[in-house]
This record gives C-alpha cells, structure tokens and sequence, in this order.
C-alpha cells in the first residue's frame, strides 16, 4: 500500500447485500479521504433490486491523482456476507486485509498467509447498540482502525455530510458504531 | 459528489432555465436532484411522460430562447433521436446527455459505450450533427456542462454530452467552477413576443423550391466552423511513444493506468484521448501516425470509434481494437497484456 517514497495507493472494496448499508460506508470513507487531503474516487455497483441483490463499492484512496477508479484486486476487502466473500476473497493482494463480518460468515477462509483476516461480529455489536442496520459502521470502524490511512474520528466527523437530513437523528449511533468498531479492533 | 449530481449543478450554475426528463438508471440521480433545485432556484423541472414529450418540451423551451436540457440513458436517447433530427433542422440550442449503458434493447444497467454511431453520425434522420462530448472524470463532467451551453448557444444545435454509467454513478472531488461567463449574443431569433419587431419562425419543414437545399449547405458551413474551432482532445506521453492507445471517456482513464504500467515496464506507450468525439481529432491522429506506430482503440463496445480512428489514419500505421461490449469494462490487466502482446510480435 506504501512504497519506498511514501507514495500509497489503497484499493478497497465493501461488498454486501442490498440493505446492509455498502453504499453508505463507501461514501462516508470518501467523503472522509476527500475531506482529509487524499484523492479519492468511489464507484457503486449494484442489482437492480432495492433490497436483496448484490451491492458493492470500490474505492481508490491516494496522494497521487487517480487513473482508473476501477478495482480488480484490492488491498482490503470489506465482507458483509458469504457470497461477498466467496466472490471477492481470491481478489485481495497479498499482505492484504480482510475485514469479515463473522455474524453472517460462519467459517473462516482459507486464504494466502499473508493477508491479515479480522472476523468482527458486526450485526451482533449493532444489535447491542440498538440498531442491527450499523453493521456498517462498525465494520468501517474496524477497518479504518486497522488500515490507519484515516482515523475513525475524522470519518465519523464527515458523518452528517452522507446521511439524509431526514435521517440525522441516527448520526448519533451511526457515530458510535463507528467507534465501537474501531474498539474491537485494538483490542 | 457523484458525476450525476455534478453534472446537474454545474447545469444550473451554466443557467439552466429548463430541464425536462424521464427517469431511467444509470442516471436517476439527475431528475432526483434536479427535481429539488430546480424548483428551489424558481426554474422550470418536469417530468415528461416519456422520453419523446422530454425532448419536445426541450425544442419548445429553447425555442423561446431559454436553457432548456434533457438527460437520459440509451434506450431513452433513442426514443428521443426524432426530436434532435428536428432541433438541428430549426437550428435551436439543445443540451442532451446520455449516461449510456449496455444494449442492444433494454439491455442492462451496466456502463457501456455501445452509443458512439448513434451520437457521432446525428442519430436520427437527415443530414445533421451534434457536437459530442466525451468527459473522463466527474471534474471534466461538471466543466463541460457550462461549454456545452455556449456551444448550443454560439451554433444553436444539440450538444451531446456522452457519459457512462461508471462516470455517472462514480463519486470524486468536484471543484464547481461558480465564475460568471462572458455574456453571448442576444438570441434574435427566439419566439419572445413580436411587439415592435418582425416576427421569429422557427421550423424545421422547408416545402418552397431549393429552400431545403439551402439550409442544408447552411448547416454543413456551421459544422466545418465547428470542426475547425471545437475540436479537443487530451494527448499523453505521445511523443516517444511505439504504440498509442485510443480512447476516450471512462476507459481513457482505465487506459492511463495501463500505459503508466507498460512505462514501468520499460514499454514506450502514450495515450490519445478524444474529449469531443464529433468534431473527432482527425488532424491530431493523422498526426501522430505520420510515425510509424502501432494503435491500440479501446472501447466498452465492439468496435466504433476504431472505424475514425482508421479513417484518420488511412491505413499509415497498423490499428488494433480490443472491446468489451454490452456492460462489460476492460480492466487495466486486460489493456496492459494487449499492449505487452502488441510490442512484442513488433519488435521480432
């Protein structure tokens, strides 16, 4: 992710079902990697469906100008679900990172040594929270936590720039969501 | 912001007055969001009943003299390509952008470049054009739209701005350029009420002896002024290059990853980008081609750019094409094992 010139270029991806919230925590990360000096270029893909299809997110994060917004293979990979998983483990680089959400993975995968696996059981610490739907967050959290290009502070900071207005009265635990990921990957 | 919310508010800093459209994905997120500025700014929105009342509430709004654009995606532009034939024949101001995604048909909601004929060659019956424009980043979508507006004013045809679901959908940094533009001249032509003056017809039926001839020979002096005064395109590490990519929109961008990958290599490859696509730089092609050099088109289609690219080069310099149609993206992988490929049997 970082050579010798102190040049990064992070490839990430989020994947998901529809509904799990993907979308959001591709956009809250840009909007954080935009609001903290980096380049930042951020492509949804998802079903036609609202709910239920496949969602994902494929971010680019630099301090170089960005070419192709387009991510075959990543260093980190953010896996809310099995089938997620199963399509978009081979992808990771090595030495990568692989945030997976334990509560809907049950198995751990089988994958190059190098790469770093952190199993967070995210829709059971939403639930604890409140709201299963900041599974999200947490994973987030997780991630930014351990990859360290972005605090979770300055991504929860960006957090009412991506909700809805109408939505502002879960800026709270979205925020905590964030930070108890984060938690669960120091400790 | 993502290209599609950038692309409207550039639109309305440029002075939109009107926007008309009917829903369709990859670009949903132009009539959502124009639906609430519009109305905020006191301009008109309306969402049409289908595309082909859109682009008709186009030709009547920019009859009166007003900004007036439409937006949608392939199927969408389609339906719409009777009332652009029309809008070049009365010769009024249009902003048109298509997002495209893949066909034939319905097709599917994934990017595409499967539109490049149907933009470049006018698209719908008789002998027009519309200036095409080819964007590559959310940036470069949100400052065409102002260009596009003075070019539909200054020539008073369609601009077409021709994205993707990839530019449309993606999220970048955007810096909205809010500087006021030179005014235009007066639209003397417009249907604004003919108290003191003689009145304004604008028509694209021409029954008298010759008058459609004429106006015919009128419109094609308009589109050599274009080609010599519009034409634009973005050249990179061309100079030394053995083998040049061609390549324009989104894929541009996936090309450079690829050409700084063969540079690494020690591959001397460079990249042609089109950023009008009609007027296409045929000059500029020509030129570089006057070296011997191998040119690699890449497209989202399976094959239609590369067609002006060979006329442009007449057949001075070897063309190979590599496409991925119907919603599928080359990778940089994919463009980077072309060029290995391509370098490697020349150099035996």
């Amino acid at each position: 992710m970082q050579d010798a010139n102190n040049n990064f270029y992070e490839e990430i991806l989020i994947a998901g079902f529809g509904g799990q919230g993907i979308l959001l925590a591709g956009k809250l990360l840009a909007q954080a990697a935009m609001k903290t000096g980096h380049e930042v270029t951020c492509m949804p893909s998802y079903g036609a469906e609202v709910r239920g299809g496949t969602a994902n997110c494929m971010l680019v994060m630099s301090n170089q100008p960005i070419a192709s917004p387009m991510v075959v293979s990543c260093n980190s990979l953010i896996a809310m679900n099995k089938a997620s998983l199963d399509k978009f483990a081979p992808c990771i680089k090595s030495a990568g990172l692989l945030i997976m959400n334990s509560s809907l993975i049950d198995e751990m995968p089988k994958l190059d040594k190098s790469i770093e696996i952190l199993a967070v059981p995210a829709d059971e610490i939403a639930v604890e929270l409140g709201n299963q739907k900041v599974a999200n967050m947490v994973v987030l959290g997780a991630y930014l936590q351990r990859r360290g290009v972005i605090s979770p502070d300055a991504a929860a900071a960006c957090m009412e720039d991506v909700i809805a207005k109408h939505h502002h009265r879960t800026v709270p635990i979205n925020t905590q969501a964030i930070h108890k990921g984060a938690e669960f990957a120091r400790t | 912001m993502c290209g599609n919310e950038a692309l409207s508010e550039a639109a309305i800093i440029a002075g939109l007055d009107a926007y008309f459209g009917y829903p369709i994905t990859p670009q949903n997120e132009i009539t959502a969001y124009m639906s609430r500025r519009m109305p905020e700014q006191g301009k008109v929105f309306v969402q049409s009943e289908s595309e082909l009342a859109a682009i008709n509430m186009v030709f009547g709004a920019s009859a009166t003299g007003k900004r007036s654009m439409t937006t949608s995606s392939s199927p969408g532009i389609s339906l719409m390509q009777e009332g652009i034939s029309y809008l070049a024949g009365a010769e009024l101001p249009a902003v048109v952008v298509n997002v495209m995604r893949g066909g034939p048909g319905l097709g599917n909601i994934s990017p595409s470049q499967g539109d490049y004929f149907q933009a470049t060659r006018g698209g719908g019956h008789g002998d027009y054009k519309t200036i095409v424009i080819a964007p590559s980043s959310v940036q470069e979508l949100a400052d065409s739209m102002s260009r596009a507006f003075d070019l539909a004013d200054i020539y008073r045809m369609t601009v077409l701005i021709l994205a993707d679901g990839i530019l449309g959908q993606m999220m970048e940094p955007v810096v909205l350029d809010k500087k006021p533009k030179p005014p235009l001249p007066a639209k003397d032509w417009a249907l604004t009420g003919a108290k003191q003056r003689p009145q304004n017809i604008v028509r694209s039926l021409w029954l008298k002896d010759g008058a459609l001839e004429k106006l015919n020979y009128k419109l094609q002096e308009k589109y050599r002024q274009v080609q010599k005064n519009e034409t634009r395109c973005e050249q990179y590490m061309v100079d030394d290059a053995d083998i040049v990519i061609v390549a324009y929109g989104i894929v541009a961008r996936i090309a450079i990853s690829a050409v700084n990958k063969a540079r690494q290599e020690g591959i001397k490859a460079g990249l042609i980008r089109p950023i009008t696509l009609w007027p296409f730089p045929t000059e500029q092609i020509d030129k570089a081609s006057e070296e011997l050099r191998i040119f690699l088109v890449v497209e989202m289609s399976c094959g239609q750019m590369v067609d002006d690219v060979k006329l442009a080069i007449a057949g001075k310099s070897p063309v190979v094409f590599h496409g991925r149609p119907g919603g599928g993206v080359p990778s940089v992988d994919e463009i980077l094992e072309k060029i290995r490929q391509l370098t490697v049997r020349n150099s035996v």
